[in-house]
């Protein structure tokens, strides 16, 4: 194509367009800002646990609105990367001086109670804190690849790999249950006291444990803004319009998938490592089926191609969750249930989709009347 | 693990355990076929499955104190009725679900899977208001309870024996339906070629819903026969969905043979190994190596060829 007027030369690929960029100070202002000033303690580490799960409606946008591939254990990384944390918190919470009153001091309170004498092998790294935060990231990417690579190179996709991730949340969420005496079983790891000697549970920390949170899921946001803009983010859409194009063009279509799912996954698992330090425990009732397809309808809400919307529905569907369960609990799953129909018949793009067709198009029009020139430019890059 | 037990022990063991995982397989089965059924032809995932055998369920339940405290003459006979009501309503459900829902987003399999669930959401608290979060059984009649003794050390329950033949019948049935009638003629026509099946005069819209909703209704009959061997509950059906899936994964889509195969060897292994490992474990190691199977044969122990 050639343009008419080389002089004045549009950067046709920004890393972000200028509605993004509101967006994004939105997103930043309402979370750091606005939140922080209106919401008590109680509330704001409230918002805190809800913003951990934002991150695996993050990964989810990427893996199922961009690449196409809906993954319904996704609480299997939430779950990994909160346990890994866990792990490491819970150990230090039992020193020898914390559990001399056991007939094993040293070990945790639950391998105690289920007569487990020695610390098992798999726990032993965990004392140290550089190796936890690594073991965060590297095993659930791990996980995922050996999953992703196993079904893409089969070109297993669509439902049939939604309902084998979907077993697979099952089988960790049986085998942590029935380990009681290396896992905490039902109950999970709970009484978590510090983090390398820093107390966590004092409102000061959870504090500060919120804006270290709110800064991880910023950077996770321009990660993924990075991988959408890249080339790699546009293979993504093309596999998930065209796959056998894509495939014919020459790519490695299973590598590229693989890649979207392990990044879902390490997003969850960063996820998970925050949910633990902000709440104090972990337990296999966020590993599960159940609130893995709920992190979905997260993304959903929010829409399943915007990386703010993922962020939004997931503070909207939460915030509701609170409000009606706290006063009405039997209406909060039939709520929650029409929330899954109405999304899918009436708003498949969810929030950012109803942004996108009703709003967008007035503030554009306001703004080109208000000044003709550069408005051209802002509308064609806002759409 | 097998050091404890003497041969003849071991010999009763596997009998006693293959029979509980027939019982399991039947359940199995009932449920598995519905599901195969409508993902076979319409690719559509019923995550709200469990809610529907679960319907079927209480109905049998309903079914049950009715004749008890009215027609007390006509108890041995209810559960025949229970089932037939069973079938209806969760059949009429499936129906109208269809219509409602499903039929807009069958360009969208995925979607439905996220639809349902939310159906399925629906449904569990719309039990726990009318029947209450406790857990419910049904009262048997008495020719049902009791077991038959075949040596000293192995005997078989009557319930499960009865349980077994319904699942016969329901099988040859559905397959009767499905490879002799005109209907199975026009389900399978649709299965292979929707557009070509459209164009020679079926009409597919109809087949699908009346397809939806024999398999909900076999889903009701599945859970009149799980009254029989355990109680039921608003979320009994959840914890039955994922294996149900598996089986018909497992099976190959679309295969009433790779149902049936697969139903049986999970059960099967389920309940085996139960019996030498904790349950938990058992199922563990059961759900692992359907997923491991199924990661290196991703199409399922039978497939059918079908043009797309």
């Amino acid at each position: 194509m050639t343009r008419s007027t080389p002089k004045t030369i549009v950067n046709d690929n920004p890393f972000m367009k200028p509605m993004e960029w509101v967006s994004l100070a939105l997103l930043v202002g309402v979370i750091f800002i606005l939140l922080p000033m209106l919401l008590d303690a109680f509330r704001l580490n409230l918002v805190g646990k809800y913003l951990t799960y934002s991150f695996v409606a993050l990964g989810l946008v990427i893996c199922w609105g961009f690449g196409g591939i809906l993954s319904l254990g996704q609480g299997v990384f939430f779950g990994l990367g909160g346990y890994l944390m866990a792990m490491y918190l819970k150990l230090e919470a039992s020193s020898v001086e914390n559990t001399k009153i056991q007939s094993t001091p040293g070990i945790p309170d639950f391998m105690d109670w289920n007569q487990i004498t020695e610390l098992p092998w798999f726990w032993k790294p965990f004392t140290s804190l550089p190796f936890t935060l690594i073991a965060v990231l590297v095993v659930p990417a791990f996980f995922a690849f050996v999953i992703g690579t196993a079904m893409f190179r089969r070109r297993v996709g669509g439902t049939y790999f939604a309902i084998i991730t979907q077993a697979i949340a099952a089988i960790l969420t049986i085998l942590i249950v029935g380990q009681q005496g290396y896992t905490g079983g039902i109950n999970g790891i709970t009484d978590l006291r510090t983090l390398h000697g820093w107390d966590i549970r004092t409102d000061s920390a959870h504090n500060i444990l919120y804006f270290v949170n709110a800064g991880l899921l910023v950077a996770c946001i321009l990660f993924a803004q990075a991988v959408k803009k890249s080339k790699l983010g546009r293979i993504l859409l093309a596999m998930r319009d065209k796959e056998d194009r894509v495939r014919f063009s020459g790519y490695q279509v299973a590598s590229f998938k693989t890649f979207a799912f392990c990044l879902a996954a390490v997003f969850a698992a960063i996820g998970g490592a925050m949910f633990t330090l902000q709440v104090g425990f972990m337990s296999p009732s966020f590993v599960g089926i159940v609130p893995s397809i709920e992190m979905v309808i997260y993304a959903a809400v929010g829409g399943r191609l915007s990386l703010f919307g993922a962020v939004w529905g997931t503070l909207l569907v939460n915030w509701a969750k609170t409000t009606f369960s706290e006063s009405f609990p039997e209406l909060w799953l039939f709520g929650l249930g029409g929330l899954f129909i109405l999304v899918v018949l009436a708003f498949p793009n969810g929030l950012a989709g109803i942004y996108r067709t009703y709003v967008e198009p007035r503030l554009t029009r306001r703004v080109k009347a208000l000044e003709p020139a550069p408005a051209v430019a802002l509308s064609h890059a806002a759409e | 693990m097998f050091g404890d037990y003497s041969l003849g022990d071991l010999g009763a063991i596997f009998a006693m355990q293959g029979f509980a995982g027939l019982i399991l397989f039947s359940v199995y089965v009932l449920m598995a076929l519905g599901l195969a059924i409508i993902f076979g032809q319409m690719g559509v995932i019923n995550m709200a499955h469990g809610e529907f055998m679960i319907l079927g369920a209480y109905m049998t339940y309903l079914c049950s104190n009715f004749f008890q405290t009215q027609l007390p003459a006509l108890f041995p006979a209810y559960f025949f009725i229970a089932m037939a009501l069973a079938f209806l309503a969760s059949g009429a459900l499936g129906m109208l679900v269809e219509w409602a829902l499903i039929r807009h987003l069958y360009k969208r399999p995925l979607d439905t899977l996220l639809a349902t669930w939310g159906l399925s959401l629906i449904l569990q608290q719309a039990y726990r208001s009318i029947f209450g979060a406790r857990e419910v059984g049904v009262e048997l009649p008495s020719w049902l309870i009791g077991s038959v003794q075949v040596t000293d050390t192995i005997e078989i329950p009557i319930n499960g024996m009865f349980v077994m033949a319904i699942t016969t019948l329901i099988t040859v049935g559905v397959a009767l339906l499905m490879y002799r009638s005109r209907f199975g003629a026009q389900v399978r026509a649709v299965v292979q070629n929707r557009a070509m099946a459209g164009a020679v005069g079926i009409d597919t819209e109809r087949v699908d819903r009346l397809t939806f909703g024999l398999g909900c209704g076999i889903a009701g009959i599945a859970g009149s026969a799980f009254t029989m061997v355990g109680s039921t509950g608003p979320t009994s059906g959840q914890l039955y969905i994922v294996d149900t899936f598996l089986i018909v994964v497992f099976g190959g889509a679309a295969s009433l043979l790779g149902t049936i195969a697969s139903a049986f060897s999970i059960s099967q292994t389920q309940s085996t190994l139960e019996f030498f490992l904790s349950g938990s474990t058992a199922k563990v190691l059961t759900l692992l190596a359907v997923v491991g199977i199924l990661m290196l044969r991703p199409q399922g122990l039978f497939t059918l060829k079908v043009r797309r």
